[in-house]
């Protein structure tokens, strides 16, 4: 058997890891007396330093609402608010930056094309596809269609393995299937799913495809265009960024045709009693005044990330999925849900002698932060008969040794409850 | 792990291990149905309650955490021969363990064995998440006893 001491030094690359962890001023903090092991980045991630004070700075130095003012400090906001869409796009090799809207979070993108794409095109008894392993943002606001106009929600099954089956998958596709909507990394099991045949089967019977990429765009290099995705959210603060931002990428022809979401002030071209015409896109989707600060740290977010390179990114998070993935299959009792090949770096298990709400608070007595629950993914917990799964999820700034301390608190679980 | 033991005494993980009173009683002519649709905990409680309004029996159904499953099989262990004032006055009181520091008010005497067995629940009172584990048996039992037949922790 192969031990922890010997696998540890596969694990040494050029990726320094100990300078980006140097940028994120929490990791230093202690919780009840032991060092942090943040291990629920897929939840949210934490800030490098340099979003922390672009944000701080923007208010100190920066600040003034956009779109609005005759003065140099609105103006000065506005170019640096603006110049973030056009970083988003490069983010995401989108064709131009007026097909970056940008929203409160993923919830808000999927329910905004939901209300104005949805609500215009789909007709009583239309299809949305989405797949079993969706957070519950791509499933409610599908549903909620259903009960205000009255189209359908199909559902894609997931092998055991937690991979989409795409000959199920390409079933569904039917006359009435107006969209699918589908997650590009599933926040539960870390699959990552073949977008881009997702999109060439969609798109082969005339349908636009809507991918959920909010883990997926902290894990891989997403390009949208390669992927041909008709619809492509996001939100930042799991990317490192503020909370309060979020992105939907839409394809121009397709955002050209779509209403209005919300009604107000920064979205309209004329305001009249008489009638009221709208901005072009992406400003018709932003009515009143966004997070202005926020933003901005968004693109100092996407600025880090890329200072560090996805790529590398991606290489270290593989190396620590591996590793945390063999060092937890050396417990006894442990189950791993989602063993697909093509995985992010998110790990959910269970225990068979204790429940994962047990586990979430034991580990947290050791100072480490994992997720407990449904994750919000009630259906994927159906479909694995499961209440509940523990999940650890890895980002840019975790260590092996953190992996490490996940199974020695582990192995203090089942001292307890085996 | 001092601060563990304290919220883990060997009472809850044995309760938790080994439920009692955990079945469907035939004779059962109350039920409800509890759930924590955060963590997705599930608890079923069985009552049977006498003409005059006394707990008969007392059983449970259904899965959670090691906190959530302790407390639902002490309080069958409790309850079974309270009156509904019993019942309700003991809940009443662990509620109040559960959320305060200070000594839960009004207790009659006679319910202070009672209430001793429940102070091994106590130290959820320093993990505010996992009050609602602790609680959801009693506030399923007492929708049972109020024929609401659904309690939800939220």
């Amino acid at each position: 058997m192969t031990t922890a001491a010997t696998r540890q030094p596969a694990l040494r690359n050029a990726y320094d890891v100990e300078a980006v962890r140097r940028d994120f001023p929490i990791l230093a903090t202690k919780v009840r007396g032991k060092p942090l092991v943040f291990l629920d980045s897929g939840a949210s991630a934490q800030k490098p330093r340099a979003v922390v004070d672009t944000v701080r700075e923007v208010y100190e130095k920066g600040y003034a609402n956009i779109h609005r003012g005759v003065y140099q400090l609105s103006q000065l906001a506005t170019e640096r608010f603006e110049a973030v869409r056009g970083k988003v796009a490069k983010f995401l090799n989108a064709a131009s930056a007026e097909e970056i809207v940008f929203t409160r979070n993923a919830t808000e993108a999927i329910n905004l094309v939901a209300q104005s794409y949805g609500r215009t095109f789909f007709k009583e008894g239309d299809e949305v596809v989405v797949s079993e392993m969706e957070h519950h943002a791509n499933i409610v606001p599908w549903q909620m269609l259903e009960m205000q106009i009255g189209i359908k929600v199909k559902v894609a099954p997931i092998d055991d393995a937690g991979e989409l089956i795409m000959e199920k998958f390409a079933t569904l596709l039917g006359p009435r299937t107006k969209l699918v909507a589908i997650t590009h990394c599933s926040n539960v099991l870390g699959t990552v799913t073949p977008a881009a045949e997702i999109a060439r089967l969609a798109h082969a019977k005339g349908i636009p495809v809507l991918l959920d990429g909010s883990q997926a765009v902290v894990h891989l290099d997403v390009d949208v265009r390669a992927i041909d995705a008709d619809f492509y959210v996001f939100t930042g603060h799991k990317l490192y960024g503020p909370s309060g931002t979020g992105v939907l990428y839409g394809k121009k022809a397709l955002l050209a045709k779509m209403p209005p979401y919300q009604g107000g002030g920064d979205m309209i071209a004329h305001v009249s009693f008489a009638g009221t015409t709208f901005r072009e896109p992406p400003h018709r989707f932003e009515a009143g005044t966004p997070a202005i600060a926020e933003v901005i740290g968004l693109g100092a977010a996407i600025d880090y990330v890329e200072s560090v390179g996805r790529a590398r990114i991606a290489e270290w998070e593989h190396e620590l999925r591996d590793y945390a993935t063999a060092r937890l299959s050396e417990i006894p009792g442990l189950t791993i849900y989602g063993t697909s090949k093509s995985k992010a770096a998110i790990v959910s298990f269970a225990l068979d002698c204790a429940h994962p709400h047990d586990i979430g608070t034991i580990l947290d007595m050791e100072g480490v932060a994992i997720r407990a629950g449904h994750h919000c993914a009630e259906p994927l917990m159906d479909r694995l008969a499961v209440p509940a799964t523990a999940r650890a999820s890895f980002a840019m700034y975790n260590t092996p040794a953190e992996a490490d301390a996940l199974v020695r608190a582990l192995r203090k679980v089942r001292e307890m409850f085996a | 792990m001092s601060d563990l033991r304290e919220l883990y005494q060997e009472v809850i993980l044995d309760h938790g291990k080994r439920p009692r009173n955990f079945r469907h009683p035939g004779d059962a002519n109350r039920e409800a149905k509890g759930d924590n649709p955060l963590c997705g905990d599930k608890v079923t409680i069985y009552l049977k309650l006498s003409p005059d309004r006394r707990i008969e029996d007392v059983a449970f159904q259904g899965r959670g955490c090691a906190i959530s499953t302790a407390s639902a099989s002490l309080m069958t262990e409790l309850l079974k021969g309270k009156t509904e004032a019993e019942a309700n006055a003991l809940f009443g009181a662990f509620h109040h363990m559960c959320t305060h520091d200070d000594a839960a008010p009004d207790l009659p005497k006679s319910l202070e064995d009672e209430f001793d067995r429940l102070q091994v629940l106590s130290g959820v009172r320093q993990y505010p998440m996992r009050v609602k584990c602790a609680t959801l048996a009693w506030h399923t039992m007492k929708a049972a006893l109020d024929g609401a037949g659904n309690a939800s922790t939220e």
